[in-house]
């Protein structure tokens, strides 16, 4: 069976919204990724807007792209 | 740490792959319109029992079966059900076998009767993307050219690889290092050396590469509720190059 991408999370800002539900969002910490929503929130239709605080997972492979998992109330 | 295997260990994975290839001819032969998922998973155990094996998933982190079954839109990790195969579906099957202390890892996506053409063909490319990730498998090479060979037959074809999902190293354990990405630029990672045994495994679907887990927490969907392949094979590093361990007879790739 595969297993799952090992993933580094963290907290950040949403800064803005663009196109295809993408979104670049501030790391604490510093940098900006571009973020994609998880499928979970796609799913459940949970709206993302510029000022959420959310939680981010970063590929290994490519730090500078991200999955937004978790918007906080 | 990847870990390299000896001969002798690189053997005893070879017969534990051979135990998975005939199971899955086995459950691909019984694979016909109207079996549930729940009687294919039931013979699957029985035989690999039989043969001395074990199932590896049974029991791993609560998995409570000897087979995963993906229908259509599921990619992997499925609970065997009660639901029936019928005319038309893709049925994922993987299955990983312990015999004697060791482990090998295989999955096919097999047909239910007729298909539609694109899927025939997404199953095709599936596999043609298998085959070209495996032949990156050398001594010498970067990890990422596998996952960069797998990346680049999947898109030309126009399907999607799924990123979230990974292969991996395999033989003492389910899941070592190193994680293989099947997408990806060449020539990064680990320098790939012999006696490296790597569970090759592309999971690509016909739309996005946007997967979702379902509440029974293992499932995992595409977004989308597009169609699903994935396709394995567990390969050791050689001196003359990649050898597939998951066939039967064991065979060297040349």
């Amino acid at each position: 069976m595969p297993t799952k991408e090992e993933k580094i999370e963290v907290e950040g800002e949403v800064v803005e919204a663009l196109p295809s539900t993408m979104f670049r969002v501030q790391i604490d910490g510093g940098h900006e990724v571009l973020a994609t929503i998880s499928g979970k929130m796609r799913k459940h239709y949970i709206r993302i807007l510029p000022g959420d605080k959310v939680k981010v997972e970063l590929s290994p492979y490519d730090l500078n792209r991200g999955r937004i998992t978790y918007r906080h109330r | 740490m990847i870990i390299r295997k000896s001969a002798a260990e690189i053997e005893g994975m070879a017969r534990a792959g051979e135990l998975v290839a005939e199971t899955l001819q086995m459950v691909a032969d019984n694979l016909e319109p109207g079996v549930s998922m729940l009687e294919l998973d039931r013979i699957a155990d029985e035989y690999i029992a039989a043969h001395g094996g074990s199932p590896t998933s049974k029991g791993y982190k609560g998995f409570p079966a000897a087979l995963c079954l993906s229908p259509n839109a599921m990619v992997v990790h499925g609970i065997p059900t009660s639901y029936r195969a019928e005319e038309g579906d893709l049925i994922s099957v993987d299955l990983g076998v312990t015999l004697n202390g060791l482990i090998a890892d295989s999955a096919v996506t097999l047909p239910v009767g007729e298909i539609d053409p694109e899927a025939q063909r997404l199953l095709d490319v599936c596999q043609e993307a298998l085959a070209a990730g495996i032949e990156q498998a050398r001594a010498g090479n970067h990890l990422s050219d596998i996952s960069h060979a797998v990346q680049t037959v999947v898109e030309e074809a126009g399907f999607s690889v799924i990123r979230s999902l990974v292969g991996h190293g395999v033989g003492r354990s389910y899941h070592e290092d190193p994680q293989i990405p099947n997408y990806g630029p060449p020539g990064r990672g680990p320098v790939l050396q012999t006696g490296m045994t790597l569970a090759i495994e592309p999971m690509i679907t016909a739309g996005g590469p946007d997967v979702y887990v379902h509440d029974d927490d293992w499932s995992i969907s595409s977004v989308d509720a597009s169609l699903a392949a994935h396709f394995e094979h567990t390969v050791a590093i050689t001196a003359e190059g990649p050898r597939v361990l998951t066939r039967a007879g064991a065979a060297l790739l040349r």
